[in-house]
């Protein structure tokens, strides 16, 4: 068909179509508010934040220790209830320096989002967080960190107890 | 199995634009007359019709596949939408498929339809609903955020330079300067102008990225007897995989899609291909990110781990290479409005290997091609294979 049909239908508009007014659209705010369960083990989880432990959770059958902890393991669909203390340590697995935020705005100082492997978990387990106290020109993968936490009379039982993870020396 | 045998038997395409002044049920009605044109059939001689479309916060409107459902041909017919992400747009073909080939229809109808433009005021940022409400989303996770970790994985776990991937935006992008649909196609792009486009999202610069875009595809779908009588020449589908990983994208190896290589094997199997590298003539991998064609093409087995990009850097995967990879142009050149990219890679299949792709004719007549989309959290994959 494309060798004989060049005329393909589809009306591209420019910013200034808007602008200018030479479209109709309609504009509409939605807001959704929700409040999630956290249900069992990401309860413990968040728990265990709110102390300033990172929890995982370990599978008997497996033996693999995932972070962070569930209520089944996805590997042999057991059961998963023995939660375990991990360390507040760990090692940065990858990560990107985010020039924009999550709605698209530029940023001159950028976020560091990092896949950190967490000490205690089986190799390659991390959790997404991000890295803070650390020149973004010298973050490198294998770099050795550890959890910046809140105060502990103002964590929430949240992921942001953790504030960022910061490099440390061995 | 007892499976019927499925044809490919037309298809169409709206162009792919930033923003189109037709609404989405005008575009899925757009491809889908074009492809009942190029078949010369009707929508009476069409049994069932699948959609894909992938997330709903993009249109804001709830039961999305119910809505566009006028638009796609679907009334008074049996219907289904199917999403799994970005990999919508190669599964919504094998649904169709197995209506067919399980002897429940002879003819089947399949949209895909994507308007991201909606979203004010970036499509990026419905995109924050897909991370885990309460482990990740509190961090104002970006969906650049995964690619750059991905890519940085790949990166350093092979020891690929940026210049490496680079390449593969020139290749597609220039070879989208053929496509007539396309929305980012430049015969003069080089791999200096990608590594010094602005970066995003170390290591993802602009150009490393596909574009936010509208647009629909449509294809048709008849079992043997029906095919044979509307075409001479039937583009066969010999094999389908779809494969899903993990949702916890934190715990696996970023840097190799193993889901990927599970749905291609499902799908070499059923083709009854041993040797791919030999026997598949014209691949179509999803490309969002540049890498991403290198990473799937490994998972695909079509490329040792980590040597993707010698294929791409020695010319492989050029249109007149020994395994053009994304002739179309791919989601770098010809756009990404998500489902309906991932039809457009089947699409191609369908003209390339009836020779009627034109300018983007992969030369050597090709006989075997395979299409591959991916999504999700970096989850999910969906593989067709396609021979004449």
């Amino acid at each position: 068909m494309t060798a004989d049909h060049q005329d393909f239908p589809g009306t591209p508009l420019s910013e200034k179509d808007f602008e200018q007014g030479n479209v109709l659209f309609r504009h509409d705010e939605m807001r959704g508010q929700y409040a999630w369960d956290t249900g069992i083990a990401i309860g413990r989880y968040l728990q265990a934040l709110r102390e300033g432990v990172i929890l995982g959770a370990y599978c008997r059958h497996c033996r693999k220790t995932v972070v962070p902890p569930r209520s089944v393991c996805e590997w042999c669909f057991r059961p998963m209830h023995e939660f375990v203390p991990l360390q507040d340590t760990g090692t940065v697995n990858t990560f990107s320096l985010c020039y924009v935020t999550w709605d698209v705005k530029r940023i001159q100082e950028p976020e560091i989002p990092a896949v950190i492997e967490i000490d205690g978990a089986s190799p390659l387990h991390g959790i997404m967080h991000k890295l803070g106290e650390v020149n973004p020109q010298d973050v490198h993968i294998g770099m050795r960190v550890q959890a910046a936490w809140k105060e502990p009379e103002e964590r929430q039982g949240a992921i942001t107890d953790i504030l960022y993870f910061k490099p440390i020396e061995e | 199995m007892g499976m019927r045998k499925v044809a490919v038997v037309g298809a169409g395409m709206t162009k792919f634009v930033r923003r189109a002044q037709e609404t989405a049920k005008e575009l899925c009605w757009e491809a889908a007359r074009l492809a009942l044109d190029s078949s010369e059939l009707t929508m009476d001689d069409i049994e069932t019709v699948c959609l894909g479309t992938a997330p709903d916060a993009f249109d804001g409107v709830h039961m999305n596949g119910e809505y566009l459902s006028d638009g796609a041909g679907a009334w008074r017919k049996p219907y289904m939408r199917s999403y799994v992400g970005g990999g919508t747009g190669v599964f919504v073909p094998i649904q169709g498929w197995y209506h067919i080939a399980s002897g429940l229809f002879d003819t089947c109808l399949v949209v895909a339809e994507e308007k991201m433009s909606s979203y004010y005021p970036h499509a990026q940022a419905a995109f924050l609903t897909i991370f885990d409400h309460t482990t990740e989303r509190p961090l104002k996770p970006n969906l650049l955020w995964i690619f750059a970790l991905e890519m940085n994985r790949y990166m350093h776990t092979y020891g690929i330079s940026k210049e490496d991937i680079a390449r593969v935006a020139v290749k597609n992008k220039r070879n989208a300067a053929d496509h007539p649909s396309a929305l980012l196609g430049d015969p003069n792009i080089t791999v200096e102008d990608v590594l010094n486009s602005e970066v995003l999202a170390w290591p993802v610069n602009r150009f490393d990225v596909s574009p936010v875009s509208d647009g629909a595809v449509a294809i048709i779908l008849a079992a043997e007897h029906v095919a044979k009588r509307i075409t001479d020449k039937p583009v066969w589908i010999e094999g389908v995989g779809w494969n899903l990983d993990t949702a916890h994208w934190t715990n696996r190896d970023l840097a190799y899609p193993r889901y990927v290589e599970y749905a291609a094997r499902m799908a070499y199997d059923m083709a009854g291909i041993r040797e791919p590298r030999k026997e598949i003539n014209i691949v179509e991998p999803y490309d969002p990110f540049d890498y991403k064609e290198l990473h799937h093409l490994e998972g695909l087995l079509l490329a040792d781990r980590g040597k993707a990009p010698q294929l791409v850097a020695d010319g492989v995967t050029n249109r007149d290479g020994d395994m053009p990879v994304c002739p179309s142009g791919g989601l770098l050149g010809v756009g990404n409005p998500i489902a309906a990219a991932g039809l457009m890679k089947i699409a191609e299949l369908f003209w390339q290997l009836r020779g009627e792709a034109g300018k983007r004719q992969v030369p050597g007549q090709p006989k075997r091609g395979l299409a591959q989309a991916w999504g999700d959290l970096m989850q999910v994959g969906t593989v067709v294979i396609m021979g004449r």
